[in-house]
C-alpha cells in the first residue's frame, strides 16, 4: 500500500472515529458550530474540485453550483423516491446502518449524475478556450437552474424537501479527504501531469502528443463528480434544497474561493475555503458587539458591505493568493512531497 | 515564521471577535431573521422594521414579564440554506425562547424542522404555504395562507367583477406567487369560468410588453397578479401604456406606497388583498401609521404591518405564559384568540394558522380604499 | 396580416430591450479589448446612472418641468429632450468618473497579475456598490422621475411602439454613431485600438496607457450609465440590484458578438433582445433566461469566437 493511500485510509478512519464518539455531542451542544464545520466541508470539496479545472488544468469554469444542484436534486429525489422502496419501512426506523447505506447509494448517485452531466456539457464546450469557456460553463449552469425551475414534480421555486438529515461530520470530511486525495493523486501522478501542461502551455503539450481535450474533459467530469456530492450533502443537511440556491452567485462563491486560496494550490484553497465561510459568520458575530458606535450600526447590519471589502483588500494585499503555490506553507509544515 | 503575516493577524481578530461579549443579561430572547441584503432586501428591511418597532414600543412600556426583550437580527442574505444555520445559532448560541421568521416560505422551510426538533416555538409572520404549520406543533403563523388569499381572489373576481375569463400572471421565481397561482386556478374554474391561460415572468425583469401583449390579445375579463409589487408597479404601467383596460387582481404582495408611486396612474382601478389598509381610520392603525412615520419616513407596507403584529403576538404570548418556558410558549401561542392586531383581530386556530379577516382593496385616486372585508 | 403585425410588434419589443444590452455589452467589450479582463462591476454601474438620474433630475425639475407634459407635441419636443439630454448627459459623466475611479483604485494595482485576480476585486467593488447604494438609499424600488411622456406614437395603425422606446432605439443609435467616431477618428480612439492589439508596442510607440485604459473605463461607464436612464425612462423602477441581470445577459451579448469586437458587442446586444422577446412571445417566458444561453452555446460551438470575432492565432 503506497504512503497517500495509507494516509487516505488514516483520515478516514479518523473521520469515522470523530463522527462516532464527537457528533451527536457537538451537533446537539453546539449546533451552529456544527452547521459552520458541515458548511466548511461542503465548501472545500466545491473548491478543491473546482480547483482542479481553473486551478491546475487552468480552463475556466463559471457554473460550478449548476453541478452541485444536479446533485443536489438527484441525492434529493433518490432519498424521497427510491429509499422507502428499497429499504422499506427500515428506513424510518433510524437504523445507523441503513441510514448510512442509504446516504452512501444517494450520494454515490449523486456524484455519478452529475458527473454524467459533466461529461455531456464538459465534451462539447472544453473546444472553447477562456471567457468563451467561462461564459458556456455559465449558460449550462443558469440552464440547469431554470430547467429545476420549470420541473413542478422538483417543486419549482417552492423548493424540495428532502427526507432523511444523513449527513454527518464522517460523510462531509469523508468526502472532503476523498476529494483532497483524488485531485492531489491526480495532479502528482504521472499521468496527472497532462493537467499542468495544459495549464502551463497547451500548444505545446499538444506538440508533445498530449491529448489536451481528454486532460480538460477528465478534470472537468471529476469535478462534476464531486460538485454533485458536495450537492448531495448540502440536500442531506439542510434537508431543503430551492433552485435559487444554486444560482450564478453560488458559483462565483466557489470561484472566489479558489482564487483567493491561489490558484492550483489545494492546500491554500482547503484554508480560503475555511475562511470565506468562518467570515460572514464573524461578520454577522460583528454586527451585535457592542464595541462598535451605534453611528456605524447599520453599516455593519449589512453584512456585505464589509465582506465587499474585506474582498477587495484580501485580493489587492495579497494577489497572489492566500498560499501562492503553497510552497510556503508546505514549508512551515517542515516536510516536501517527494513526488 | 518569523513574523505574524496579515492572515494570521486576521484570523486572530477574527477569533477575538467571535468571542467578543454579546448583551447577555436577563432579558427575554427573541431571535428574528429575514433577508436584509440581496435579491429580497426590500421586503426584509421593511420587515424588520415593523418588529423593531414592536419590540421598542413594548421595551418603553415595560417590557414582558417585568423584563425588555431582547431582538436578536439576523439577516440569511436572501440565500438558500442560511436560514437553517442562523435557526442553529438561535437555538444553542444565542438561547431564544422564541424564533421570528423567516420572510419567504421556502426560508422557513429550512429553518421550521429545527426549531420543531429542539421544541423553540417558530412564529413566521408572512410566509404563507400551507406545508410550513404542517412540520410540527411548535410552528406558526400570523398571516394568510396561499388557499385562503387565492379563494377570496378567486371569489372576488367571479362574484364582484362577473369574470368568466381570465388570465393568471405567475412570477416563476418567487414560491409565494406560485403557490398563490396554484390557489387561484383551483378556486376559480368552475361554473363555466375558467383561466384561459397563464404566463409567467420572473422577478428581476422590468420588460413586461411581450407577455402583456399576448394578454392583450386574449381579452380576459381579468387577469390575476399574484406577484410582489417590485414588478407589479411596472407590470400594471406596461399594461395600460399598451391599452390593456380590464382589471389586475393581486394579493398582499403589492402592498407597498412604491407600487403606487411606480405605477401613477396605471394602478387606478386594480384590486389587491390584504391583510390591512394603511387608511383605515381604526385607532390602532391610525397609532401604527403614525409612528411608523415618525420613525421611518415612510408609510408602512404590509410586510412591516405583519412583522409588526408577530412581534407583539409573540410578546403577549410569552407574558400569558407566564414564563419562558418554550413549551408553556407554545401552548400560549396555541392559545391566542382574538388578538388586536394592526392586521385585524387574529386568532390560532388548531392547525396554527391565523384566522383573521381580510380585505379587498381596490385603488382609486392614488390611495387603496377598502371595498370589502372577509371575514374567514 | 395580424400575424405580420404581431411579430413587427415584437420585433421593436426585442429592438428596445436589445438597444440597451447593447449599450452595456459595448462597455464589457472595451474593457475587454483593451485589458483582457470582464469587469463584474460593470452591471452596477448601469444600476449607478439610473441612481444619479434619479438624483438629478429633481435639482432640474422645475426648469424643464419634468412630469408636467402629457403628450409630445411639435412645439414641446425640443424643451423635454433637452432636459431629458441634459440629466443623462450629467449622468453619463458621473459615471465615468465612478469607473475610472474603480479602475485606479480596485483594478490597476494588480494589473501585471493573472488576470483572473482582478476578477474578485471586480467582484467585491460589485458587491459593495449595490450594498452601499442600498445602505443610503433603501433597498426598496424607487419610482424614477418622468423625463419625458410616455404615450403611445400615433398613426402607426395597430402596432404599439411607445415613445420610450422610440427614445431608447434613437438614444442607443445616436451613441453608437458617437462611439463609433470616437473610437476611428480620434487620437484617444486610435490608442485604444492600438493598445487592444499590443499593449507593449503601444507604450513603446509613446502611448500612454493608463491614460487610455482610464479613457476606456469612461467611455464604456458613461455607456452603462445611458442605458440606465434610458431603462428607467422607459420602466421607472430603480432598485440597487437592478445591474445584476441586465449585467449578466450584456457579458453573454458581449461574447455572443465576440468579445472585445465593439460592432460585435452591439450586435450580440440586440441578438439576445430579440431573441428573448420572440421566447416569450412563442409561449416559453419561464426559459427566458435560459434559451438565451442556449442559442450562445449553440452558436458558440460552431463558431468559437463569437460571431464576429477573430480567431487568434497562437504563435508558439
Amino acid at each position: 500500500m503506497s504512503r497517500s493511500l495509507l494516509n487516505l485510509m488514516l483520515a478516514l478512519v479518523a473521520c469515522v472515529f470523530i463522527s462516532f464518539f464527537g457528533e451527536n455531542f457537538i451537533a446537539s451542544k453546539f449546533a451552529y458550530y456544527y452547521d459552520i464545520l458541515i458548511s466548511i466541508g461542503v465548501n472545500i470539496i466545491l473548491a478543491t474540485s473546482l480547483n482542479l479545472v481553473n486551478g491546475y488544468t487552468g480552463q475556466f469554469s463559471l457554473g460550478h453550483a449548476g453541478f452541485m444542484a444536479i446533485g443536489a436534486y438527484a441525492s434529493a429525489s433518490w432519498s424521497n423516491h427510491l429509499d422507502p422502496l428499497i429499504f422499506g419501512i427500515v428506513a424510518g426506523s433510524g437504523n445507523p446502518v441503513v441510514t448510512n447505506v442509504a446516504m452512501f447509494v444517494s450520494t454515490l448517485f449523486a456524484g455519478i449524475f452529475a458527473a454524467i452531466a459533466g461529461f455531456a456539457v464538459g465534451v462539447p464546450s472544453l473546444r472553447l478556450k477562456g471567457d468563451y469557456l467561462a461564459i458556456v460553463t455559465l449558460g449550462f449552469g443558469e440552464i440547469i437552474r431554470v430547467a429545476i425551475l420549470n420541473l413542478d414534480f422538483l417543486g419549482a421555486s417552492r423548493g424540495l424537501s428532502v427526507t432523511g438529515t444523513y449527513t454527518n461530520l464522517f460523510w462531509t470530511y469523508g468526502s472532503v479527504v476523498l476529494c483532497i486525495y483524488v485531485v492531489v493523486s491526480l495532479v502528482h501522478s504521472t499521468y496527472g501531469r497532462g493537467f499542468l501542461t495544459v495549464r502551463d502551455d497547451e500548444v505545446a503539450a499538444e506538440a508533445m502528443g498530449i491529448n489536451t481535450t481528454k486532460y480538460k474533459v477528465v478534470a472537468f467530469v471529476v469535478a462534476s463528480f464531486f460538485a454533485g456530492v458536495a450537492g448531495a450533502l448540502y440536500a442531506h443537511f439542510k434537508a431543503f434544497v430551492t433552485p435559487e440556491g444554486f444560482n450564478f452567485f453560488r458559483s462565483v462563491d466557489v470561484v472566489v474561493i479558489v482564487i483567493l486560496g491561489g490558484m492550483g494550490s489545494t492546500i491554500g484553497v482547503v484554508f480560503a475555503a475555511v475562511l470565506l465561510t468562518i467570515l460572514p459568520e464573524a461578520l454577522r458575530a460583528l454586527a451585535h458587539t457592542q464595541f462598535v458606535p451605534t453611528a456605524y450600526q447599520g453599516l455593519l447590519e449589512n453584512r456585505l458591505i464589509l465582506y465587499s471589502l474585506l474582498l477587495i483588500i484580501l485580493m489587492l494585499t495579497r494577489p497572489q493568493g492566500l498560499f501562492g503555490d503553497g510552497a510556503a506553507f508546505k514549508k512551515w509544515l517542515g516536510r516536501s512531497r517527494a513526488d | 515564521m518569523a513574523k505574524p503575516t496579515w492572515m494570521q493577524v486576521c484570523l486572530g481578530v477574527l477569533t477575538l471577535l467571535s468571542l467578543a461579549p454579546q448583551n447577555s443579561h436577563a432579558e427575554i430572547k427573541i431571535g428574528a431573521v429575514t433577508c436584509l441584503t440581496g435579491a429580497l432586501s426590500t421586503f426584509g428591511v421593511s420587515s424588520i422594521q415593523g418588529a423593531k418597532l414592536a419590540v421598542e414600543e413594548i421595551n418603553a412600556s415595560g417590557g414582558t414579564l417585568g423584563q425588555p426583550i431582547q431582538l436578536i437580527v439576523e439577516d440569511n442574505g436572501s440565500k438558500a440554506g442560511e436560514t437553517a444555520t442562523i435557526t442553529r445559532k438561535f437555538i444553542s448560541q444565542d438561547k431564544v425562547v422564541v424564533i421570528l421568521g423567516d420572510l419567504t416560505s421556502s426560508a422557513t422551510m429550512e429553518g421550521a424542522p429545527l426549531a420543531q426538533a429542539a421544541k423553540i416555538p417558530l412564529l413566521t409572520p408572512s410566509a404563507t404555504n400551507v406545508a410550513i404549520t404542517k412540520i410540527g406543533n411548535y410552528i406558526f403563523r400570523s398571516c394568510f395562507i396561499d388557499p385562503f388569499t387565492g379563494k377570496i381572489m378567486a371569489k372576488f373576481a367571479l362574484d364582484h367583477l362577473q369574470a368568466k375569463r381570465a388570465i393568471v400572471m405567475t412570477d416563476v421565481k418567487q414560491d409565494y406567487s406560485v403557490g398563490l397561482t396554484e390557489a387561484i386556478e383551483h378556486f376559480f374554474n368552475q361554473n363555466g369560468a375558467r383561466i384561459s391561460n397563464t404566463f409567467s415572468y420572473s422577478s428581476g425583469d422590468t420588460d413586461f410588453r411581450t407577455q402583456l401583449t399576448e394578454v392583450r390579445n386574449a381579452h380576459p375579463d381579468v387577469v390575476f397578479l399574484p406577484g410582489y409589487y417590485t414588478e407589479v408597479g411596472l407590470i400594471l404601467l406596461q399594461a395600460r401604456q399598451l391599452g390593456i383596460k380590464c382589471p389586475f387582481v393581486g394579493g398582499e404582495g403589492w402592498d407597498s406606497p412604491s407600487l403606487i408611486q411606480v405605477a401613477g396612474k396605471a394602478a387606478e382601478g386594480n384590486y389587491y388583498t390584504d391583510h390591512f389598509s394603511a387608511a383605515d381610520p381604526e385607532p390602532r392603525v391610525q397609532n401604527f401609521v403614525q409612528i411608523y412615520r415618525a420613525k421611518y419616513g415612510a408609510i408602512p407596507d404590509a410586510l412591516a404591518a405583519l412583522w409588526y403584529d408577530g412581534a407583539r403576538l409573540l410578546a403577549q404570548a410569552v407574558q400569558r405564559a407566564g414564563s419562558t418556558d418554550p413549551a408553556k410558549i407554545r401552548d400560549a401561542l396555541a392559545a391566542t384568540r382574538d388578538f388586536d392586531g394592526v392586521t385585524g383581530r387574529i386568532s390560532i386556530d388548531e392547525n396554527r394558522n391565523a384566522s383573521k379577516p381580510g380585505v379587498i382593496l381596490k385603488i382609486e385616486s392614488g390611495e387603496p380604499k377598502m371595498v370589502q372585508q372577509i371575514t374567514p | 396580416m395580424d400575424k405580420l403585425i404581431e411579430v413587427l410588434q415584437q420585433l421593436v419589443n426585442g429592438v428596445s430591450l436589445g438597444s440597451i444590452y447593447a449599450l452595456i455589452a459595448l462597455g464589457y467589450t472595451m474593457v475587454y479589448g483593451v485589458l483582457r479582463f470582464i469587469n463584474f462591476a460593470h452591471g452596477d454601474i448601469y444600476m449607478l446612472g439610473a441612481y444619479s438620474g434619479f438624483l438629478l433630475a429633481p435639482l432640474f425639475a422645475q426648469t424643464f418641468k419634468f412630469g408636467e407634459f402629457d403628450t409630445f407635441t411639435p412645439e414641446n419636443t425640443l424643451f423635454i429632450l433637452c432636459g431629458a439630454g441634459l440629466v443623462m448627459v450629467l449622468s453619463m459623466a458621473i459615471c465615468a468618473g465612478i469607473g475610472v475611479l474603480i479602475e485606479r483604485i480596485a483594478y490597476r494595482p494588480l494589473r501585471e497579475r493573472p488576470r483572473l485576480n482582478v476578477l474578485i476585486t471586480a467582484i467585491g467593488v460589485s458587491l459593495f456598490l449595490q450594498n452601499m447604494t442600498q445602505y443610503r438609499l433603501g433597498a426598496d424600488p424607487k419610482a424614477f422621475p418622468q423625463l419625458i411622456p410616455v404615450h403611445v406614437v400615433e398613426g402607426l395603425g395597430n402596432l404599439t411602439i411607445l415613445t420610450s422606446q422610440l427614445a431608447i432605439i434613437i438614444a442607443t443609435v445616436i451613441l453608437l454613431i458617437i462611439l463609433r467616431f470616437v473610437v476611428m477618428r480620434t487620437k484617444l480612439g486610435l490608442a485604444m485600438r492600438a493598445l487592444s492589439l499590443n499593449p507593449t508596442a503601444c507604450s513603446i510607440m509613446g502611448v500612454n496607457n493608463d491614460i487610455v485604459i482610464s479613457f476606456t473605463f469612461a467611455l464604456g461607464s458613461a455607456l452603462a450609465a445611458a442605458a440606465g436612464i434610458l431603462v428607467s425612462m422607459d420602466s421607472p423602477s430603480i432598485n440597487p440590484l437592478m445591474g445584476n441581470l441586465p449585467g449578466i445577459k450584456a457579458f453573454v451579448a458581449a461574447v455572443l458578438g465576440g468579445i472585445g469586437n465593439i460592432p460585435g458587442a452591439a450586435l450580440g446586444g440586440l441578438i439576445i433582445g430579440i431573441l428573448e422577446t420572440f421566447v416569450v412571445a412563442i409561449g416559453f417566458p419561464q426559459w427566458r433566461d435560459g434559451i438565451a444561453f442556449a442559442v450562445l452555446i449553440v452558436i458558440l460551438l460552431f463558431k468559437p469566437t463569437g460571431i464576429l470575432g477573430r480567431v487568434e492565432r497562437e504563435k508558439v
